[in-house]
């Protein structure tokens, strides 16, 4: 123990407790209550989505190695629960949670609060009501059926004030910054802001509203699609890790150049990525071709924000025993790397020419959009919500429990389907295998995929019981200063060494 | 990176490249194109597919039978698709250009289904394949379409000339039938009228040996 420069008693107890230290927790503090009300909703709303999606995914699965299961209804039936699935969890779970992320996340790092909080609820609540119509619509059989753009127009226009709101306020504090530095998080934000309804509109126009001639719309359909993925929830998915990677460890991103080779070559790269959906398929080369060759490119930006954040991490893995978050967001940023990586190897030729149509592509998505985008944000989730709601979180044993089903459940169902995947495709291209053994060969995968669906779902539950629970504890204990601990450890020094 | 107004600009920038790349240009290239005339026949193709077939696109649609089937045939040397018969040719964008939406399809949990107006012309196939496809396809995962047919008594002036023939495990039970409603009615004839054989210039049929 060194002795404190300071004399007094207090400092000389807690020597980085100092009176500018104490301003700045003071200020953050009144940040976080600023956007208490917000956040929470967005995630409660994000909570319901992903419990009412996992069914959806449970019966879809189920189906698809039992077609006798519940198929005395058409509501029921594969090709539409599986899309109330996929609308569920990508603009009901994931995207409610992203922008829960992103407010906080842009509201602390440029120190304003948050502004006219009721405008942006209402945005919730419209985003909400969108949702219940538009599924609700996909399950009627409104469907338009165009992949990633299944809700019906008469819900998404409800969904594109609600996001316009959520934008134009994320722009808006981004306005009123009183921090002049820009930290590599908001670029990625900013950019998942913009980005966004620039896709979503053109996307609406030329393929429900006034559908463009032929294939010309699987083209728009493709460059949309993708880029949901690429250019809104991965830019959220790293603003969050480049967030609290650093912040849960106590250090400094590794490299700052890094960080910006990563983002301006993913945002050049990322956008021209969508016609590797398209290989094979009725289109000129050349347009093909451009997207593989941009796919290959993705490997700069993956490389080197792979490295920035092993770099930062070295060193700090013991943490990972303590950390809550830290364990779900290091999760996140591996998977990240591999799913990229994999990515990139879908798009070439070669490989697309057995994998494209197979099961392993939808590995593949469950991939990028669970191992790393949904991971990231339950990280996200442990760190944000004590600090809005000042409850810690009641039970340590279902934050293990959560982790561990919804690590293993999707290891589980990424690395055997894509194996299974590859097996489907490589059966398919011999054209002497008949379709219906080619079909038989993949059961044993989808049961297990089933398997690896009911571990993912006790997960969910155990997060959300957690959840649940530390807001019924209004009158319990309020949040320590320190951060949540796992393993009932407690730290010899105070954090941050 | 501290100078908003920059990041701001790239930001647009860039999506601005494969906005006009990826969206733009194909709709340039592809947006017009024309049914081709054979100016030896004068037959035109493609052409707008009739009511009760448009009607049954719909349904398909609306039951998302494209997350299973794909509606495209890949060019011969790249993948098995002409080996599996799928088509006599690869697809190209012409064959498209009265569909709205256009659905490729991006699963092959089942077959193609490109061609399967050719393939399987039969509609005592499609209608007992639909009721239940263990009935002609032993071991397919596709779900029963039960409820696009009404199971009914057989009235007095005997079965319906429209009834499916399904025998052992799969028939109603003797005094019934079970007729097509007119949603598998339009499905069928949807499924009927999808054909893609016709030779364009783009796309030549492979020559007989």
């Amino acid at each position: 123990m060194s002795t404190p420069a300071s004399p007094s008693v207090m400092s000389a107890l807690s020597p980085r407790d100092t009176a500018e230290s104490r301003d700045r927790r003071a200020e953050l503090a009144e940040i976080d209550e600023s956007t208490s009300g917000t956040v929470l909703l967005f995630f409660l709303a994000g909570m319901a989505w992903l419990l009412i999606g996992t069914l959806f995914a449970l019966i879809a699965s189920y189906k698809l190695h039992s077609p006798e299961f519940l198929n005395q209804y058409a509501w029921l039936t594969f090709g539409r629960i599986r899309t109330a699935h996929l609308n569920a969890v990508i603009f009901g779970f994931s995207a409610e949670v992203a922008v829960g992320v992103v407010l906080w996340l842009m509201c602390r790092l440029c120190r304003v609060p948050l502004m006219a909080q009721s405008v942006i609820n209402a945005a919730a609540i419209f985003w909400n009501v969108g949702l219940v119509i538009g599924i609700g619509g996909i399950l009627r059989g409104d469907t338009t059926g165009i992949e990633y753009l299944e809700l019906p127009k008469y819900a998404t226009p409800i969904l594109f004030v609600a996001f316009a709101l959520i934008a134009v306020w994320t722009i808006v504090v981004f306005r009123f910054r009183r921090e002049r530095h820009l930290y590599v998080s908001q670029w990625y934000i900013l950019a998942a802001v913009l980005w966004f309804p620039w896709l979503y509109s053109t996307a609406q126009l030329l393929l429900v509203l006034e559908p463009a001639r032929g294939t010309v719309q699987a083209a728009v359909n493709w460059w949309f699609g993708h880029n949901v993925l690429g250019l809104w929830f991965t830019p959220i998915g790293l603003a969050a890790i480049y967030y609290f990677l650093p912040k849960v460890i106590g250090r400094p991103i590794h490299s700052y150049y890094l960080s910006v080779l990563g983002f301006w070559t993913l945002a050049l790269f990322y956008n021209w990525n969508g016609f590797h959906h398209l290989v094979g398929g009725p289109f000129p080369a050349w347009m093909i071709t451009i997207s593989i060759v941009a796919s290959v490119m993705m490997v700069i930006p993956v490389v080197s924000t792979a490295i920035n954040h092993h770099f930062t991490m070295v060193g700090h893995f013991g943490k990972l025993k303590y950390s809550p978050t830290l364990r779900f967001i290091v999760f996140g940023a591996v998977s990240y790397t591999i799913s990229s990586l994999q990515g990139v190897l879908s798009s070439v030729r070669w490989f697309s020419e057995v994998a494209h149509f197979t099961h392993h592509t939808v590995a593949h998505a469950h991939w990028g959009m669970y191992a790393f985008f949904t991971m990231t944000m339950f990280g996200s989730m442990y760190y944000i919500l004590p600090r809005i709601t000042q409850r810690e979180w009641p039970s340590e044993r279902l934050i293990s429990l959560h982790f561990w089903c919804t690590a293993l459940g999707i290891i589980l169902y990424v690395v055997p389907l894509s194996y299974g995947g590859w097996l489907q495709g490589k059966a398919m291209l011999n054209a002497t295998t008949p379709f219906l053994e080619v079909v038989q060969g993949t059961l044993p995968w989808l049961k297990i995929r089933t398997v690896s669906g009911l571990l993912l779902a006790l997960g969910h539950v155990a997060f959300f019981a957690n959840l649940i629970w530390l807001l019924a504890r209004r009158f319990g204990p309020y949040r320590q200063p320190e951060p949540m601990i796992l393993a009932g450890v407690t730290p010899a020094a105070p954090v941050g060494k | 990176m501290n100078y908003g107004p920059l990041l701001f600009l790239g930001i647009l920038f860039t999506l601005a490249g494969s906005w006009f790349g990826l969206v733009l240009m194909p709709n340039r290239q592809l947006g017009d194109l024309q049914p081709h005339v054979n100016t030896n026949t004068a037959a035109i193709y493609p052409q707008p597919i009739p009511g009760e077939a448009a009607q049954g696109r719909e349904v398909y649609r609306s039951l998302g039978c494209n997350y299973c089937h794909t509606q495209q045939v890949r060019p011969d040397g790249f993948g098995s698709d002409i080996q599996r018969g799928w088509g006599k040719r690869r697809s190209v964008a012409r064959d498209y250009i009265y569909q709205k939406p256009v659905m490729l399809g991006s699963s092959r949990t089942g077959p193609d289904l490109t061609n399967i107006g050719e393939r399987q012309p039969s509609y005592d196939w499609h209608f007992t394949h639909l009721y239940n496809p263990q009935t002609t396809s032993k071991g397919s995962i596709m779900p029963s379409y039960a409820y696009l047919f009404d199971v009914r008594k057989i009235g007095y002036g005997g079965a319906s000339t429209n009834a499916l023939k399904l025998s052992g495990d799969f028939s109603p039970g003797p005094g019934f039938e079970v007729v097509p409603k007119p949603e598998a009615v339009q499905l069928v004839e949807y499924l009927r009228s999808l054909k893609s054989s016709v030779e364009l210039p783009e796309a030549p049929l492979p020559k007989a040996e």
